[in-house]
């Protein structure tokens, strides 16, 4: 594929979040008259105005996301409608050597399918000429690092510390080698996981699958922060990609083979949809400190905006509940952030249940015990969310750095 | 084994064809070269016979001819063809001649078609393995390349020889 579509230029270049929300919007309804543009927006209609036309020429399919590069993909990249979280068990045979084959197998598989392109023995080839944002990412758990070189292992790379809310399920819990397979059509990452599935194969065992999602594809703006099935917008307080923040806060320094890397953290935190229900909006609201209509502090303003942790009531009352679920998850110190990236999960519950729902939480960061610890620390002490969500999966993951044409992802600790 | 419909097989090598055309373009340096291979692979087998893939061009104004090949990890290479069997079913023959690639053409090396015959495997050819190939042309010009070893459970065709080549050992599990 030698041509990129707008959809993609847009996935690789722009910054999504709050920033590029408010350029598209702002030179859309710039274009067309401010007042136009305000009101369409009064009017419910879609911001700025645009004609309501529904993408039927199947351009989406034909957007990529870049394999190559500094850093890899599906960290800084907005996140797309789907995701495949893979998680293997490294086979008792696959050392290091057999891991640097494994590494060069998947990758070039990634970097085919990402390009809308078959993989190499691809006997499906029809289904991978549409992309859709494909994006495959892959992380190291504790175990793989230390087959590699037992002296690289970062010492974060582990188990989290055990958090009183935890009741971990170890059928989502730890793993050796993890792929994530994000994109905008559920058949496409169907398509790349079997083939990763099929490579993987020899050198390691599927440990858990985990698939989430968000809103498909032209359902909300671009760059709209997702709800959960709270009805909450869950996601408002990220660092926005592109910046300066962004790279401190997410690119690992060191040690060496992870510089232009990070860290994952994916929790499973399951959602208790029933206790939820008992909840009024009023105490939903309190509960974590936001509006349900539009994200913004309860203190006031726009979603963007930054919650008045100060503010009291008429009564000497906090008016964001000192257990308020956005007051615990704030960072002590501006260190104390990282990117937060969630996805849906709707299982089949089990039998007499109404519904097994929840996030798939993850969240990059340089390093986890200085970043991502403190601040599950303090939301484990105390936050009234954690009434109606408990944590039942948890794994940690070293994401290598991005590479160049004719490399492997990987290829810094087993090149 | 299994028979392969000639349609099936027809659509197959159009579509290969087009990615052939969409990754030489994106090549820069496939232009310079007379002759190139890309989208190598070979399958993996611990032994016997396997196989190697990729889509040949030959970027010159004249016919060119493939006439052997060589391999370090092979006691032999052919240049094979899938053929309807006398039982009706597909088997690999050595192609009489060598592969003939048309001036600025691509010939799809593939699974049920034509591809590169490695026999007498001196040592278990594993998955992300790199298996160095050297072809020959009628010509005297050589092209020597580079092919990764992927486990793969097709490319079962019966050898006219009567000996099937020789399954992944993840197939064979």
């Amino acid at each position: 594929m030698t041509e990129r579509s707008q959809g993609a230029e847009e996935r690789d270049d722009a910054p999504s979040g709050p920033s590029r929300r408010g350029f598209l919007y702002g030179g859309v309804a710039v274009g067309l008259g401010a007042a136009a543009g305000a009101a369409a927006g009064r009017a419910g209609l879609i911001p700025g105005g645009l004609p309501d036309r529904p993408d039927t020429a199947g351009v989406n399919g034909a957007s990529t996301v870049a394999f190559f590069g500094p850093h890899q993909s599906g960290i800084e990249t907005p996140p797309p409608a789907f995701v495949a979280y893979l998680c293997f068990d490294l086979r008792d045979d696959a050392d290091r050597a057999a891991l640097g084959r494994m590494m060069r197998l998947l990758s070039d598989d990634a970097r085919r399918l990402m390009a809308g392109e078959a993989a190499l023995a691809d006997l499906e080839p029809e289904l991978a000429a549409r992309p859709a944002n494909l994006v495959v990412t892959f992380g190291f758990g504790r175990e793989l690092v230390r087959r590699a070189d037992p002296g690289a292992v970062p010492a974060w790379l582990g188990p989290l510390p055990s958090f009183g809310i935890d009741r971990l399920d170890e059928r989502w819990t730890g793993g050796d080698f993890l792929v994530a397979i994000g994109g905008d059509d559920a058949m496409t990452i169907a398509h790349a996981a079997r083939l990763i599935l099929r490579d993987a194969d020899r050198f390691a065992t599927l440990r858990w699958r985990q698939d989430g999602f968000r809103r498909s594809y032209g359902t909300d703006p671009s760059g709209q922060t997702m709800r959960n099935l709270f009805g909450q917008v869950d996601g408002t307080v990220n660092p926005v990609p592109g910046t300066q923040d962004f790279a401190n806060l997410v690119w690992a320094t060191e040690p060496g083979w992870l510089v232009g890397g990070t860290s994952m953290v994916l929790r499973r935190i399951r959602m208790d949809l029933d206790g939820w229900d008992k909840v009024d909006r009023a105490g939903r609201e309190n509960t974590i400190g936001r509006r349900l209509s539009d994200g913004a502090p309860i203190t006031g303003g726009r979603e963007t905006d930054a919650p008045d942790f100060d503010a009291v009531d008429a009564l000497g009352f906090p008016v964001i509940s000192s257990d308020a679920h956005i007051r615990r998850a704030h960072g002590a110190s501006p260190a104390e952030r990282f990117v937060r990236r969630p996805y849906t999960y709707d299982e089949t519950p089990p039998a007499g249940e109404l519904s097994d729902v929840g996030l798939l939480f993850a969240t990059f960061q340089a390093d986890v015990e200085r970043q991502y610890v403190p601040v599950q620390r303090r939301l484990a002490e105390a936050d009234l969310l954690n009434v109606w969500t408990v944590p039942v999966g948890s794994a940690v993951f070293a994401i290598p750095p991005g590479c160049t044409d004719g490399g492997f992802v990987g290829e810094t600790l087993l090149g | 084994m299994s028979p392969i419909r000639p349609v099936a097989r027809r659509a197959a090598a159009a579509i290969a064809a087009l990615l052939a055309l969409a990754s030489v373009a994106g090549c820069a340096s496939s232009s310079d070269a007379p002759y190139t291979i890309t989208d190598t692979w070979v399958k993996s087998a611990d032994s016997g016979m396997t196989a190697a893939f990729g889509l040949l061009t030959n970027t010159t104004d004249d016919p060119v001819t493939i006439v052997s090949a060589t391999s370090p990890v092979a006691s032999k290479v052919e240049l094979h063809e899938v053929v309807m069997g006398d039982g009706g079913a597909m088997v690999m023959q050595p192609k009489p001649g060598g592969f003939e690639i048309g001036p600025h053409e691509t010939l799809t090396l593939e699974p049920g078609g034509f591809h590169i015959m490695l026999m007498g495997v001196k040592q278990p050819i594993v998955a992300g393995d790199d298996v160095e190939i050297t072809l020959t042309m009628d010509d005297g010009s050589t092209l020597t390349f580079h092919a990764i070893a992927k486990d793969f459970a097709g490319a079962n065709e019966n050898y006219t020889g009567g000996v099937a080549a020789s399954p992944s050992p993840s197939a064979a599990a």
